[in-house]
């Protein structure tokens, strides 16, 4: 029995034998390679639907919002179920490169870049839906609160859904701000061992003359952290505002004050499975699996089971809650619409993809199957979308007056719509997956000597040694 | 701008770096700057530099946003036109505090990213002098600056000494703030006392 350095627990974040420059070469290397075929195909897929989804909008602004499904019972339908599924899934990214980085987690080095990429991405998708479900979208501007000739008329601060303009806004510059600071170091070191003249050129314009110096990076780390301090709050208010759009109303199946933790715990839960979908497909293409680790995976996937939890309870406590009330009308909602009735189908996907079948990692094997976490990736983001669909729809569908019952199913412009946002997503991932560094190389080689695979190998030596001498070693270091 | 003369030294480890920028440093030579490919914790220390007050900075526009937000909804719904919504009171505070949460950490985030971009002139289009392409890779480059009183060979000398893997000699423009750097400095060629006098 020898003593242990460092706990057996803490497995290497980068594995293989690197030193400083490998890791350049690593993560710097797909950029300056020729893209392979399939990543034609994919930009060339995504951008198709981008176009479909451009079309589908346009459709729908020159004929109006009534070429959607909606209709005074069911306001809110495919639309606003996908700005709170998109905007959920950004907030794995801001959990990873803040929160984490607030709790010291080594892992998150590895995987906040592209985490933080896919927030952004998954901004900017959100943000259409609202945008263009204003129909008369050429008003947008009405939104905010400017001097005008009408009064001057100001906005409804009272209102959650003004709340959600200025939430998502400050949501998105300030994780486009923290994204990009963090960059600024990477595309200098790619601007430095650039080959051609073009790449220089560009990737000096967009490294705004970082250099390095040892005053900018003592900058550079106060900034980080103050980003990071400022971001946490932000991601929980960013969900909690969005419930209020809901928790707020008067509509039976909404106005429960649960909202603000259960949607930010499904936030975060569906914004892990996005991560482990793109990763799991990223680490692959460009060869990243020393940095993006199994044991990145796994810790993923810890989360991923946490939050489902916590999801699940929610929804059970929703049940509980809805007969204890006494409230025959949200009793009604949550047992006749939406667990049961024409759209209950809706309520056991979401069960059966967000609560049960995410139990599957309380084992170590599974959590580590990288088949498994990305089949279960794929499903939990089903079972979210079902979520924010269960919550919209079946709260509508049955009104206080049978007269307005209704069936809800979305027309071609929602679907196209929703379809075009996967395209703008992807556009812009695979752009980035090809012209940016996926992986934070600065941070990597920050902690290449503390979690490296071969400078922990290093400690062996001693491990091996007498356990006196070790100890003695250790407390003169 | 100041053209200057540098000598460069390029080491390869962290581990040499730190007594290096010690032994320099008493020595009394000048260092201009150490660039490194990652943040080095207790180099900023090593090299004497104090503490950044950015976070203060945030601190300040952080509470700025607080007022804007706070004074302008209150103004806007008590005096410039109050608004019977509902019949809710027109000094409805709970109902303030998401937009003025946001508006601190938008005021908080924006203004710190401009004054880090200010303090470290860093802008699209910023050309700076690169001492040694790999001070992005796996390089830390320590930078002398060469005075009056400073001997290039001297230097030179003294780097290796202290374990430069690399050291050579550059005469550039190694930075500018907005267009005043140094300006309390001479020309290089317009010294009057020769360099390795």
């Amino acid at each position: 029995m020898h003593l242990k350095y460092e706990s057996t627990l803490r497995e290497p974040l980068v594995d293989g034998v690197k030193d400083y420059h490998q890791v350049t070469e690593d993560i710097i290397g797909p950029i300056e390679a020729k893209p392979g075929k399939l990543w034609y195909i994919g930009l060339f897929i995504s951008i198709s639907l981008l176009c479909f989804g451009i079309f589908s909008v346009t459709w729908e602004v020159y004929w109006g919002t009534g070429v959607w499904n909606l209709n005074k019972t069911i306001g809110w339908g495919w639309d606003i179920t996908n700005f709170v599924w998109w905007v959920g899934i950004g907030h794995a990214g801001t959990l990873i490169s803040a929160i984490l980085l607030l709790f010291r987690q080594g892992w998150r080095t590895g995987v906040n870049r592209a985490a933080e990429a896919m927030t952004i991405f998954a901004v900017m998708c959100a943000g259409q839906f609202p945008i263009w479900h204003m129909g008369r979208v050429w008003m947008a501007f009405f939104v905010l609160p400017y001097p005008n000739t009408r009064g001057p008329l100001w906005v409804n601060f009272n209102s959650p859904l003004l709340w959600d303009v200025f939430a998502i806004s400050t949501y998105f510059t300030v994780s486009l701000l923290f994204w990009y600071s963090g960059l600024l170091p990477d595309f200098a070191t790619v601007r430095d061992r650039a080959k051609t003249k073009l790449r220089k050129y560009l990737y000096g314009i967009a490294s705004f003359g970082w250099t390095g110096s040892t005053k900018h990076w003592q900058r550079h780390e106060s900034l980080s952290l103050v980003l990071a301090g400022l971001s946490t709050p932000l991601v929980l208010s960013v969900h909690t505002i969005v419930s209020f759009d809901f928790a707020t109303s008067v509509i039976p199946g909404w106005h429960t004050t649960i909202f603000p933790p259960y949607f930010v715990a499904g936030a975060i839960f569906s914004g892990f499975a996005m991560v482990q979908t793109l990763l799991i497909i990223t680490r692959k293409i460009l060869g990243l699996e020393e940095y993006i680790t199994i044991g990145h995976v796994e810790a993923m996937n810890k989360v991923i089971v946490l939050t489902g939890s916590i999801v699940g309870v929610a929804y059970l406590t929703e049940l509980f809650m809805a007969w204890y009330s006494g409230s025959r009308y949200e009793f009604d909602t949550f047992y006749k619409f939406r667990a049961a009735g024409p759209l209950g189908w809706s309520y056991w996907i979401m069960m059966t993809c967000n609560v049960l079948s995410p139990q599957v990692f309380w084992f170590k094997k599974m959590r580590r199957n990288i088949m498994v976490t990305f089949i279960m990736s794929i499903i939990v983001n089903i079972g979210m979308w079902f979520e924010r669909f269960v919550i919209i729809c079946t709260s509508l569908y049955r009104d206080y007056i049978p007269s307005s019952w209704g069936y809800y199913r979305p027309s071609w412009p929602e679907v196209g719509f929703y379809l075009g946002t996967f395209g703008l997503f992807f556009t812009c991932y695979f752009l980035f997956a090809k012209y940016f560094p996926v992986i934070a190389v600065a941070e990597i080689k920050h902690i290449l000597k503390t979690s490296g695979h071969n400078y922990k190998e290093k400690m062996v030596k001693y491990e091996t040694e007498d356990n006196d001498k070790f100890a003695h070693d250790q407390a003169h270091h | 701008m100041a053209v200057k003369k540098f000598v460069v030294g390029s080491f390869d480890d962290e581990a040499v770096l730190f007594p290096a920028v010690k032994k320099v440093r008493s020595a009394g030579y000048k260092i201009h700057d150490v660039y490194t490919p990652f943040p080095v914790h207790g180099l900023d220390h090593a090299m004497g530099l104090r503490e950044t007050s950015l976070h203060t900075a945030g601190f300040i526009y952080g509470i700025t946003g607080t007022t804007t937000a706070l004074s302008f909804m209150s103004w806007v719904f008590t005096t410039d036109w109050p608004m019977n919504i509902g019949g809710k009171p027109h000094f409805p505070l709970p109902a303030f505090i998401p937009i003025t949460f946001e508006l601190t950490v938008l005021f908080a985030a924006v203004g710190m990213v401009m004054t880090f971009m200010y303090l470290c002139q860093l802008a699209p289009f910023v050309k700076k002098h690169v001492f040694h392409p790999r001070q992005s890779d796996d390089l830390f480059v320590m930078v002398i600056e060469l005075t009056e009183k400073t001997r290039a060979e001297e230097v030179k000398a003294y780097l290796d000494s202290v374990g430069a893997k690399e050291i050579n000699e550059q005469e550039v423009e190694a930075g500018w703030w907005l267009g005043r750097f140094d300006r309390e400095d001479k020309l290089f060629s317009q010294r009057t006392t020769p360099v390795n006098a």
